[in-house]
């Protein structure tokens, strides 16, 4: 296991807080991160002075308005100045760089947040931008069909169509496997219990060091490891029925260390979690890890939040001491191609 | 393909790739306040409860103490140019005849600039501290937008010391 | 601006961005080859053969060895049945996408298979490409590729 991948400070998620769809769905990109942030520290009595650094995670094409995210950034005070940071990304990989930034030693407390305020008529072809512009692209394809033949090359090694309504009841999304099962197809074969309910919504956390963490939090998270790893992005160049980067990922984190509780997967669609799942497995996840007991993130899918939420939720559930080591998936990129782990650890 | 013609065939060396998307514009609870006003030829702005500045347009949040906008606040329709430029190039979707003139315009009672159009004389008559006031459209082209005040027009006042309005640049 | 939520106003809009790329060496000799009608796929240091042609081996990362033509036949290894086309198809026929693996390459390239339904294009389903009568070094001089009988 790579030391890179392990905090070399004590770091630990000490708030995490997330905005309903509904409450999202009323408020622009200041009022919902004002809300969220506000909530993330000061409702957590975290000292805003305590902050050393702060990094938001978005997207412009889903607000549809470029560098959008700095206007947004007002609703986190940030004209003292402070000292920050943003990804274009989940706001998964805007922890990533929290946690590395914090890992210097000089600063107590890091805070994080992202907002997928879906503004997109057709948020599948916005979705498809993130495909090379070249081959893919121009076919037009969009980011459902995308995950369709993905799907398509699972049940040509060997996966289930009901392995697929398996995942989908355990997200809500479908009442039982049968059910699921006889849904029509909307992309073949992927059913409508297979794709996300896209939503609006938002996220904050907060991260800090040693005493600090354990100064605010009385269950802090800590997190153990974190690593992030990429496959390649033509579709055609790599197997899209496994997650060879997961599972690297998964190792890199040292998953299999320890006996896990829950793991929270981030499967944009439903089949992606049988890969995640099995990709986890491979690297020695528990076989009886908890799946998603928060419900997962496909019912209400808030794109660019939905990552760092899995791993919030698993960071929270070691806050409400309902286990002393989970996992937190985050995933990225069309057919997932980019995938991140994050460990979680309660200390006595 | 003859010799002749492969000559002045050229290699395929760029491709195009455009991007249309369909979005919907949110405007949250502030600026929507803001635009209604608009529609009523008002200009509503709002308090910061924590430093009491003046944000116009309300922005959702105060950028400097990040806590909510408090009360609201009808600001006069008359301010000062903090600072401009003078528009001389040609774009597509552009809606004046170029030369014309963007400015930061800081009502009075505000502490943040309105950025918008200066017209009603030349371009070159505009300055740093001049006194200006909105010129309206009529009541029945008024509209949500920031487009229902038409432009801003000097008022003829003696100019304000750059000194008053250099906090507010 | 429309008010559908408790006061909050949304309008419409579209954004649109007139991108143009540049190809590179490789790419560039890919379209033009398909303007001229014919397939390129690049042969990787390891000999493996790359469809469509990538600047590095996918493996490796290291450059192709180069470029050379590709067979017009081969093999469905993915694909997904698109039952309603809208203008930003391939095809405004139904049509299936597909990975599909030429012969003699190591990768699948993405395209149409114009065929009656999905059971007619299952994976290891043999296609062979179509031509588009008239070529302009776009994806779309490949019209699609249909089954082979
Ligand atoms: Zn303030």
């Amino acid at each position: 296991m790579s030391t890179f991948n392990t905090s070399r400070e004590e770091i630990a998620i000490v708030s995490f807080v997330e905005l309903s769809p509904a409450e999202a769905s009323q408020l622009d990109e200041i009022e919902t991160i004002q809300t969220i942030v506000s909530r993330a520290t000061d409702g957590a009595g975290i000292a805003r002075d305590r902050i050393g650094f702060t990094v938001s995670g978005s997207c412009d094409m889903l607000v549809g308005r470029p560098f959008s995210w700095i206007m947004a950034m007002d609703g986190a005070g940030v004209s003292k100045p402070i000292e920050e940071s943003h990804v274009e990304m989940d706001g998964a990989w805007a922890l990533y760089e929290a946690w590395v930034r914090l890992q210097h030693g000089d600063i107590d407390a890091a805070l994080i947040y992202c907002f997928g305020a879906n503004a997109a008529e057709d948020l599948m072809q916005v979705l498809a931008l993130q495909l090379d512009p070249y081959y893919l692209a121009p076919t037009g394809i969009n980011a459902a069909e995308v995950a369709a033949l993905q799907a398509s090359a699972m049940l040509a090694s060997g996966a289930t169509e009901r392995q697929f309504a398996e995942v989908a009841v355990r997200a809500g999304l479908a009442v039982s496997v049968e059910a699921a099962l006889a849904e029509p197809y909307l992309h073949r074969p992927l059913r409508a219990s297979d794709l996300p309910r896209f939503s609006d919504g938002a996220a904050a956390m907060v991260i800090a060091r040693g005493d600090y963490a354990r100064s605010v939090c009385a269950r802090p998270a800590w997190i153990q490891s974190m690593a992030h790893i990429a496959d390649g992005h033509s579709l055609g160049a790599r197997d899209l029925s496994k997650s060879p980067s997961l599972e690297k990922a998964a190792r890199l984190a040292g998953v299999g260390a320890k006996a896990t509780q829950i793991v929270e997967v981030h499967a944009p669609f439903g089949p992606q979690e049988v890969i995640a799942l099995e990709a986890l497995k491979q690297a020695g996840l528990s076989a009886d890890a908890k799946v998603n007991p928060s419900g997962g993130t496909r019912a209400a899918q808030s794109v660019m939040v939905a990552g760092l939420a899995a791993i919030g939720r698993a960071a929270s559930a070691i806050h409400r001491g309902e286990a002393s080591r989970t996992v937190g998936h985050a995933s990225s990129g069309p057919a997932l191609q980019h995938n991140l782990i994050a460990v979680l650890e309660e200390r006595s | 393909m003859s010799e002749a013609t492969k000559a002045v065939v050229k290699d395929v060396t760029t491709m195009a790739s455009p991007v249309s998307l369909k979005f919907r514009a949110r405007a949250g609870k502030d600026l929507s306040r803001f635009l209604r006003g608009m529609k009523e030829r008002r200009i509503v702005g709002r308090v910061c409860p924590s430093c009491n500045y003046v944000y116009v347009p309300p922005r959702g949040a105060c950028p400097t103490c990040g806590c909510p906008m408090g009360d609201e606040r009808v600001l006069p329709e008359t301010g000062t140019i903090t600072t401009f430029c003078i528009v001389n190039i040609p774009f597509e979707g552009q809606k004046l005849k170029p030369p014309y003139v963007c400015a930061s315009v800081l009502l009075d009672g505000a502490d943040v600039a309105l950025f918008h159009l200066v017209g009603g004389c030349d371009v070159n008559e505009v300055r740093m501290g001049m006194r200006v006031r909105a010129e309206w459209v009529d009541e029945a082209d008024a509209e949500l937008s920031l487009e229902t005040i038409r432009y801003f027009v000097p008022t003829g006042e003696p100019d304000r010391p750059l000194a008053q309005i250099r906090e507010h640049i | 601006m429309q008010q559908p939520i408790d006061g909050v106003l949304e309008a419409p809009y579209v954004m649109e961005y007139t991108y143009r790329r540049s190809l590179g060496p490789v790419m560039s000799a890919f379209f033009t080859a398909l303007r001229d009608g014919r397939l390129l796929g690049a042969r990787t240091a390891s000999g493996k053969l790359v469809v469509p042609p990538l600047e590095w081996d996918p493996e490796t990362g290291a450059a192709i060895a180069g470029l050379e033509p590709a067979a017009e036949e081969g093999v469905v290894t993915a694909a997904t049945w698109v039952a309603a086309p809208e203008p930003r198809h391939l095809l405004q026929e139904p049509f299936a996408y597909a990975l599909i693996q030429l012969d003699g390459a190591s990768t699948a390239m993405l395209h149409a298979v114009a065929c009656a339904s999905l059971e007619a294009c299952p994976v290891g389903t043999r296609v062979k490409l179509v031509w588009s009568e008239s070529r302009t070094g776009s994806l779309r001089d490949i019209r699609c590729f249909e089954p082979v009988n």
